[in-house]
């Protein structure tokens, strides 16, 4: 039977299965979405670990100005595999594929994705990108960093190379799947009562990451095809001394990889949009302003991305250009902190682990967002690209903005994916370390980069050492952060006490089934009755 | 005791804020020092913006922390906030502020990219003074051949050309700068000097052409504030006055491979007697160490062979050099 039959009107049982997931279940083709997100969100935190203990033996390797814990060779590799894993083996299938695929169809009332069996193979697309990531690194592992321009990736560890190649082609790919999913599912399968406006922000910060990575990811599948190539069919695309053109290869890259950023961000301020309303008991401020920020955000994305190459071979127009484009991303973004800075205000706010985690997201974003507005200006970056500062500034948006983010998703819907409550005292003890570490490792990055220190390096300048030992300790601080987390999700999972179908008193439509929900979510359909941030009113009020 | 009124707050949290940002602005000691005309341009902008930034920065927060501090559930209250779900003139202020700050910047940063010389990259100036880019925008057809080839080259230089006082006009000095794995080459095409140091008079006006042999490099001096990509197949260019005397760092910023971190070197800033000194006592060595190599043809040899002399002089070690023949 054709999976495109499975509507939001359809009641009843669609496919065979058992009436509750068995633990091996979640180790096979499964077309639930609610297993599917599960199984993104563990893989993909499997990874964060193994991305975090990489930059571990970075942060150690950087305690001393020489090269002498690592081959210099192999910190190229680990450097290269960071930033490949974190981007997309973690918070890319995390943020999107983990809490996309277990939240919206349970926010919008359907009872699974519009293509269960698609929705199944993305998932199992990017167990391949893991193994080939993981089996590079018996080649050596790719070593010309995540950008991998050439000539540099095209003579240094050609294996290794081909086979990262090929893994960020099938995330790619399993990105793709997903995303049509996504899009499809939102616009056809919302309850009748849901029109566009009543939709979780949530659901529109997944729609708009959709609509980016279906029209940017092709673009870096075709750069990276092309690269592939010239490793290993002898053609010239980016071989210069063969007339290839190597800056052609940046524009293939960075017209991708720049909206990647947008990728990583936006579900997580869709996140924060549902975290920061139901913990601060208020509806959030500037609904339609937020939505339709996301849509401009991943519109102006799209044409931003020369200001990765203003010291490439860019002519001034498009320096000139591409500074003013991205400058103006700066107002959307703008847009959506103001909006929950005044979420918060005349709030009662409950500091829950998941608050602390949105408020502290904020605080850090503002840093990064600030940071980015100097970077992305011509005359600023042509100082400090490539340096600590660009490192420092992408980290407060990655770390202290989308990691924070799934964190915040976690503790605020572990009790709805797993049914058990997440023990709080252990839940800030978790978020202070995380905190302290966050800012000790990547603030005193930003006067290493203005000073003088490339990024990318395993030697350095010995007068940088001390600003670099503080960053070292940070960077253990957080690595330390990560315990009380695992000892927390571990334990509760199976002994924690019992979450009820609502535990925070929530409006959106995943709160109104049983916690975890059952394998087609409701029963029977939900309706909407009021707004999904009707709090502060009467619901009567709202639904008459 | 008497409630003190809500615009004498504002105005004192705004006159505070403005201070704190202007200070934090101008007080900073974040850049290195300043040892290039482009370093003034790029410290004044990066400093404004620290302005804009440290304000926006102490209003967010401290209503972050306001909010979270005034706004907390107290104890026993289970009641929802305020049911405020938008302030139509609030959201157009906070969208309108913002983006006029974005426009306001991102003009300055064009005219400071005027006054670097970003807007001249390939100016290239003819033996008698006329100006090739200008040319090429007049009918290549008037051109000869040769002319037309000079003029399209002259368009696809990227990187910063001369400073808008100067624009036409052909620098002092003129250095050929290599970049390979992992050190610098620096010809001066006038005295045939090969050196792994850049040596510049101080308060000229100099030109870099820069390339690339292997991978992409990139060459920056963080105390002139600037950075140009060395590529292979393309040409590229930096233009600058170093106006203080002085040794400063050049640092390969693009990865380049395993020993990336390793691939500096130095520029050394001379007063212009200092300079001629170094220009002189390098031109005699070069005469009178390699006489014979002299009526060799450089483009017989091997880049390995060709370099061969120069190794000691640029620090260069012969296993780097034989990267060059592969």
């Amino acid at each position: 039977m054709a999976q495109a039959n499975i509507t939001g009107e359809m009641i009843g049982n669609s496919f065979p299965h058992p009436d509750k997931w068995k633990w091996y279940h979640y180790f096979t083709f499964n077309v639930d979405h609610k297993v599917i997100g599960i199984q993104y969100l563990v893989s993909a935190f499997f990874f964060y670990l193994v991305g975090g203990a990489m930059a571990l033996v970075m942060r150690a390797e950087l305690a001393t100005p020489s090269s002498d814990l690592v081959d210099p060779n192999f910190y190229n590799a680990l450097l290269t595999n960071h930033g490949t894993i974190m981007i997309f083996l973690w918070i890319v299938p995390g943020a999107i594929g983990g809490f996309g695929n277990y939240l919206v169809p349970l926010m919008i009332g359907a009872r699974d994705m519009a293509f269960p069996k698609l929705n199944a193979l993305a998932f199992w697309i990017t167990v391949p990108a893991g193994l080939l990531i993981v089996g590079s690194f018996f080649f050596g592992g790719a070593q010309s960093g995540w950008t991998s321009y050439p000539p540099l990736s095209l003579i240094t560890a050609n294996t290794a190379q081909s086979m990262w190649i090929l893994a960020i082609v099938c995330a790619g790919t399993s990105s793709i799947l997903g995303a049509l999913n996504f899009i499809i599912t939102i616009w056809k399968m919302r309850v009748p009562s849901m029109g566009w406006n009543d939709m979780p922000l949530f659901c529109w910060a997944i729609l708009a990451t959709s609509l980016l990575a279906l029209f940017s990811t092709p673009v870096l599948a075709a750069g990276l095809v092309l690269l592939l190539f010239d490793i290993n069919f002898g053609t010239s695309f980016f071989r210069p001394e063969n007339g290839g053109d190597v800056v052609m290869y940046q524009h293939l890259f960075w017209f991708y990889s720049h909206p990647a950023v947008y990728l990583m961000i936006l579900p997580i301020f869709g996140i924060m949009s549902e975290v920061i309303p139901v913990h601060a008991r208020k509806p959030i401020f500037g609904y339609k302003a937020i939505a339709y920020s996301s849509l401009t955000i991943c519109i102006i994305g799209l044409f931003v991305w020369v200001h990765h190459m203003f010291t490439s071979g860019t002519p001034p127009w498009m320096r000139m250009f591409f500074t003013v484009s991205t400058l103006i991303v700066a107002v959307p973004t703008g847009v959506k902190i103001f909006s929950w800075v005044a979420t918060l205000w005349g709030g009662k706010i409950r500091y829950t682990s998941a608050m602390l985690f949105a408020i502290g997201l904020l605080a850090m974003f503002v840093f990064g967002g600030l940071s980015g507005v100097t970077l992305g200006t011509a005359p600023v970056d042509i100082h400090v690209h490539d340096t600590y500062y660009v490192v420092a500034h992408f980290h407060y948006v990655l770390f202290g903005g989308s990691v924070f983010g799934i964190y915040a998703g976690l503790y605020h819907w572990f009790p709805k994916i797993t049914g058990r409550m997440l023990n709080e005292p252990l839940g800030k003890v978790h978020f202070i370390l995380t905190f302290i570490g966050t800012n000790l490792t990547f603030l005193p990055m930003h006067e290493l980069g203005l000073k003088g220190m490339p990024r990318r390096v395993a030697m350095y300048d010995p007068q940088f050492q001390y600003i670099n030992i503080i960053c070292t300790i940070g960077a253990f601080v957080l690595g330390l952060s990560i315990l009380p987390f695992l000892i927390n999700a571990i334990w509760s999972w199976s002994n924690g006490p019992k979450a009820s179908g609502n535990p925070w008193n929530a409006k959106t439509l995943e709160w109104t089934t049983d916690s975890p929900p059952i394998i087609e979510n409701w029963d029977v359909l939900p309706v909407m009755t009021e707004g999904p941030y009707a709090y502060g009113e009467e619901p009567a009020e709202v639904s008459s | 005791m008497k409630q003190i009124p809500a615009p004498l707050w504002t105005l004192t949290i705004g006159v505070i804020v403005t201070l704190v940002s202007l200070w934090v602005g101008f007080n900073n000691d974040w850049l290195p020092e300043q040892a290039s005309a482009q370093s003034v341009l790029v410290d004044n902008f990066f400093n404004v913006m620290v302005v804009i930034g440290t304000a926006l920065f102490l209003v967010v927060e401290g209503t972050i922390v306001y909010c979270m501090v005034q706004f907390r559930r107290r104890k026993g209250d289970d009641t929802d906030g305020l049911a405020i779900d938008g302030n139509l003139p609030l959201e157009a202020f906070w969208t309108a502020i913002p983006a006029v700050i974005v426009i306001g910047l991102g003009i300055y940063s064009v005219q400071i990219f005027q006054d670097m010389g970003g807007f001249a990259p390939g100016d290239q100036v003819h033996e008698h003074g006329t100006r090739l880019a200008q040319a090429s925008t007049a009918p290549l057809g008037d051109l000869t051949a040769a002319e037309v080839d000079e003029a399209l080259l002259a368009q696809s230089v990227y990187g910063i050309g001369a400073p808008l006082d100067k624009e036409g006009q052909a620098a002092d000095l003129e250095v050929n700068v290599a970049g390979m794995q992992y050190a610098w080459i620096f010809t001066y095409p006038n005295s045939g000097i090969v050196d792994g140091e850049l040596h510049v008079p101080v308060n000229a006006d100099v030109k870099l052409n820069i390339s690339a042999n292997d991978v992409i490099h990139s060459f920056w001096v963080p105390q002139f504030r600037l950075k140009q990509d060395a590529i292979p197949g393309k040409e590229t260019e930096l233009r600058f006055v170093a106006t203080k005397p002085g040794t400063y760092p050049v640092v390969c910023a693009e990865l380049c491979g395993g020993y990336h971190g390793a691939m500096r070197t130095q520029v050394i800033v001379h007063s212009p007697s200092e300079f001629n000194n170094w220009l002189e006592q390098r031109t005699a060595q070069a005469e009178t160490g390699t006489a014979e190599t002299v009526a060799i043809n450089p483009a017989d040899l091997t880049d390995a062979d060709y370099l061969a002399p120069y190794g000691k002089a640029a620090g260069v070690e012969s296993h780097l050099l034989a990267h060059l023949s592969d």
